[in-house]
């Protein structure tokens, strides 16, 4: 643990690529197989869920600690990790650490689902007590905290192909999908070249950036495709051995959610893989994000639910065909046999083509460009006839040109201190129109679309201007007025507005404008009148 | 008529109605003591000033050689209008002190700022039995436990010779008064030449002009050839950093010297190459203890955690209430004042060194005639 526990702190300290990829080339150059691997489960957001309560497990904290509720809650909202503040309210006892390794944590954790709240919270006393501060932390974060310190999958994969001296296209391929640390062992899963073992694995996606400038920058259209961007779940669907597999970008195993896509396994060859987007989908088109929202994250499909949300795969790329990786062709070479494959499918609704868009110049897209909406997508997706399936996001071949945001001026009403690097900083806002009444009704939180001095300088302003405390939120007065952009809306009866956001962000601060100069739910209601 | 409390809050100072002294007043006043010499508590433009001996260079420093300045020990008691006024040591950095006030047999102490262990320069705390105590709550939260000096003190030893082994300059930064001759005081020095900015090497030569005793340090300005710096600790004020002035040191690794380095997301922020957790304010442990051994029936909390600290001790039985003050603040600026010309970049450094000379020229002067 002592060295697991030095890696994620020393991560957590700097703020530079390089020295992150050098930190865990050296982790993954010293430390044990098994540990290497559980390290891998984290870092790659796999931890496993080890049935705790996280509001028992602050009740026992604050009790060994000898602080009431209230107070613990306080120290908590200071430090904005709840791991963080445990491991700095509990009595320190060892000051040594523990010698245990960060595999042997892991199992110990691992004896938690089967037991009694009692025993449970010996057991994680115990544990308490055998390690160092910053041992706690690491173990809380292990217990039951999400790993967010700033490594990207493609840092990991990165310090990974240069300690195993390994093409980081093959690792990132490695880490992909469905696998068990308890299962498999690092030897498995990084050095073996045997990939055969491993049906359900997807690719990593190719992911573009978005335009620069003008499209007539990308030189001649002849050399590209465009496709309509799609607003929907960015998916691949895998079908090897008999098996279907559907993974979403955020690589979630998801084939249970998408039940109108089993067919596929009847009607695709074997050892084919596909890349699209699922939408939902009626009468020959797809519909608005927030009816697909209506069933994402449900337990249970219910028939209504299918019946009012039916999705469908859209197709857009084809990176294995007949169990050989094919993501070396060209784009126009993988769009043919995406074409064959879809042509040699009984038609029906749920599997289609994205289609290609015909254009001779650029005027012809950037005079289709506004009509996006219309056609229920976000923009376009210019990508090069001649590119390979490239590996994460890459600069070239792929690109997206979307849409500008929907967008309203709103007064910062409430303020919220930030988590870990914003702890102690006023970072999460909640923003207000005006209502018919004249007084100001909340609609959007946003957090992101500041740079750090305007950050500092909204913080300023908030800690000199709080009207009241409600526990951490503070009521700040209506003074600063920011362009809030949003990607889609609709109605609500849960929020006060009667209006629901998506993506709300912060496009710029304007410090033009007065607060009596923001816009009205009105304005609001309109944009959603134009958007249904 | 209810009898008016000896110590009020008034909103620009803490005020006793009965001699007409303010302490530490935020705005000029005719009669003002001092409790110590930041600049949060220590205003410009007062008709009369009262503080410990020790803060004389540094007040005068900061507010004007031609202040008028009286100095008191420590346990000296002085009257004014009937009421007895003392000073007591707190322990935050040199000079400062709490303030006893007694008037028909009820006693107040105002705290100041102020840290239980005693750091080898500053006079150690002392705790005043008192009826009313006021209190800062800087740290204020029980998150905050601080190590025992010694062991910080070795940390930022090995934090340099690592640094000395890579051949990287250390800087260190810190508030250039307490901060600094705290660590000075602590560390181990290595025989070797210690480079400072302006703003420390000010207060610095200042304290050793009173005779306090402090290591030489050496100025780093524009001429300082940057060979020197490899392996050596520059002493920095935490404005200095993300200057131009800081990257002549290049190789270089940060420290940082502040009670919020306790917290991982104030780190990150700060993004500095290695934080130290060393405060001149209370932590919780010490805050209970001290509240405790004052032995007060009420206790005012002014800057920091106030509501939560107030809170706290009416759930232990000691009666509290929350001020609110000019004092320091979340971001414990009490610094901010005297780097801010720091920061301004080379010249002001070379500014800061004439003007001292031509000081220190003119106390010579005057010793002559």
């Amino acid at each position: 643990m002592k060295q697991f526990a030095e890696l994620f702190m020393n991560l957590d300290r700097t703020n530079k690529t390089n020295a992150k990829v050098e930190l865990l080339k050296n982790y993954f150059l010293t430390a044990s197989d098994n540990d290497k691997l559980w390290a891998l489960t984290l870092f790659t957001g796999r931890r496993p869920s080890f049935k705790v309560n996280r509001t028992q497990v602050k009740e026992w904290a604050a009790e060994e600690a000898g602080v009431p509720m209230w107070l613990f809650q306080e120290s908590y909202h200071s430090v904005g990790d709840l791991g963080e503040t445990i491991s700095l309210l509990l009595p320190r006892t060892s000051t040594g650490g523990s010698d245990k390794s960060l595999s042997e944590w892991f199992h110990y954790l691992g004896m938690l689902p089967g037991m009694t709240d009692e025993e449970k919270h010996d057991h994680i006393l115990q544990a308490w007590m055998q390690l160092s501060q910053h041992e706690t932390f690491v173990f809380n974060k292990l217990l039951m905290g999400s790993f967010r310190i700033g490594v990207s999958q493609t840092l990991v994969v990165r310090a990974l192909a240069e300690a195993t001296e390994t093409d980081s296209n093959v690792i990132a391929h490695r880490v992909m999908g469905q696998w068990d640390p308890l299962e498999t062992t690092f030897e498995q899963l990084i050095l073996d070249k045997g990939e055969n073992d491993n049906a359900s694995r997807p690719y990593p996606f190719f992911l573009a950036y978005p335009i620069e400038g003008d499209v007539s920058g990308l030189g001649e259209p002849e050399d590209w495709f465009a496709e309509w961007k799609w607003d929907g779940i960015r998916s691949q669907i895998i079908y090897r051995h008999n098996e279907l597999f559907i993974w979403t970008r955020g690589e979630e195993l998801s084939t249970e959610k998408f039940p109108e896509l089993h067919f596929l396994s009847d009607v695709l060859p074997d050892g084919t893989v596909l890349d699209g987007e699922i939408v939902t989908y009626a009468d020959g088109r797809p519909m608005p994000f927030n009816v697909l929202q209506t069933r994402i994250g449900r337990k249970n499909l219910s028939k209504k639910v299918l019946e009012e949300a039916p999705v469908a795969f859209l197709a857009y790329d084809i990176l294995e065909a007949n169990g050989v990786d094919i993501r070396g062709l060209t784009q126009e070479q993988r769009r043919i046999q995406l074409e064959t494959i879809h042509a040699n499918v009984p038609a029906q609704l749920h599997f289609n083509l994205s289609p290609l868009i015909n254009f001779k110049d650029w005027q012809e897209l950037r005079d289709l460009h506004p009509l996006s909406r219309e056609h229920i997508a976000e923009g376009f997706m210019i990508k090069r006839k001649a590119s390979t399936y490239q590996v994460g996001r890459k600069k070239g071949d792929w690109w997206k040109w979307k849409i500008d945001p929907l967008s309203v001026d709103a007064v910062l009403i409430y303020a919220q201190k930030g988590s870990g690097r914003r702890a102690e900083l006023f970072t999460d806002y909640t923003f207000a129109v005006w209502g018919e009444d004249g007084k100001l009704v909340p609609f959007a939180k946003a957090y992101s679309g500041l740079t750090d001095v305007e950050i500092g300088q909204v913080d300023y302003f908030i800690k000199r201007n709080v009207l009241e405390k409600f526990g951490p939120v503070r009521t700040v007065k209506p003074e600063l007025v920011f362009e809030i952009g949003f990607e889609g809306i609709n109605e609500s009866s849960r929020h006060k507005s009667g209006i629901a956001v998506r993506f709300p962000r912060i496009l710029r601060w304007r410090k033009d404008k007065k607060a009596d100069e923001a816009d009205s739910l009105e304005s609001l209601k309109e944009i959603l009148y134009n958007y249904k | 008529m209810p009898k008016q409390p000896l110590l009020q809050f008034t909103g620009k100072s803490i005020y006793c109605a009965v001699a007409d002294v303010h302490i530490d007043p935020w705005i000029p006043v005719g009669r003002a003591i001092i409790t110590h010499a930041h600049s949060d508590h220590a205003r410009w433009g007062s008709q009369h000033y009262l503080a410990h001996k020790d803060s004389e260079p540094i007040l005068r420093l900061r507010l004007g050689q031609d202040i008028n300045l009286q100095t008191v020990q420590y346990g000296e008691k002085f009257m004014i209008n009937g009421v007895k006024f003392s000073l007591h040591p707190a322990g935050h950095i040199v000079g400062s002190a709490q303030v006893r006030v007694e008037y028909q047999g009820e006693v107040w102490v105002a705290s100041g700022d102020y840290k239980l262990e005693d750091d080898h320069f500053a006079t150690p705390y002392e705790p005043v039995k008192c009826n009313v105590f006021i209190t800062e709550s800087t740290f204020g939260l029980p998150i905050y436990k601080w190590q025992p000096q010694q062991q910080v003190m070795s940390e930022i030893d090995n934090w340099w010779a690592q640094n000395r082994a890579d051949g990287k300059a250390s800087v260190l930064m810190g508030y250039s008064l307490g901060k600094m001759q705290r660590i000075l005081k602590n560390i181990h020095l290595q025989d070797s030449v210690l480079y400072a900015h302006g703003a420390i090497y000010t207060v610095n030569e200042r304290l050793r002009e009173a005779g306090f005793d402090l290591p030489e340090l050496t100025l780093v300005t524009k001429e300082t050839d940057r060979k020197l710096f490899k392996g050596a600790l520059v002493l920095a004020p935490p404005s200095a950093d993300g200057t131009t002035w800081i990257k002549k040191f290049a190789p270089y690794s940060v420290g940082y010297c502040s009670g919020w380095m306790a917290l991982r997301g104030a780190k990150n922020r700060r993004a500095v190459d290695q934080g130290f957790v060393l405060s001149d304010h209370v932590d919780w442990p010490d805050l209970n203890r001290a509240v405790r051994e004052s032995g007060a029936e009420k206790v005012y909390v002014t800057h920091g955690y106030t509501s939560i600290y107030s809170r706290w001790l009416n759930e232990n039985g000691i009666e509290a209430a929350e001020v609110s003050t000019m004092y320091g603040n979340e971001d414990e600026n009490e610094e901010e004042e005297t780097v801010q010309d720091a920061a301004a970049g080379l010249d002001a450094y070379q500014e800061h060194k004439r003007e001292l000379d031509g000081e220190v020229n003119e106390d010579k002067t005057g010793a002559a005639l």
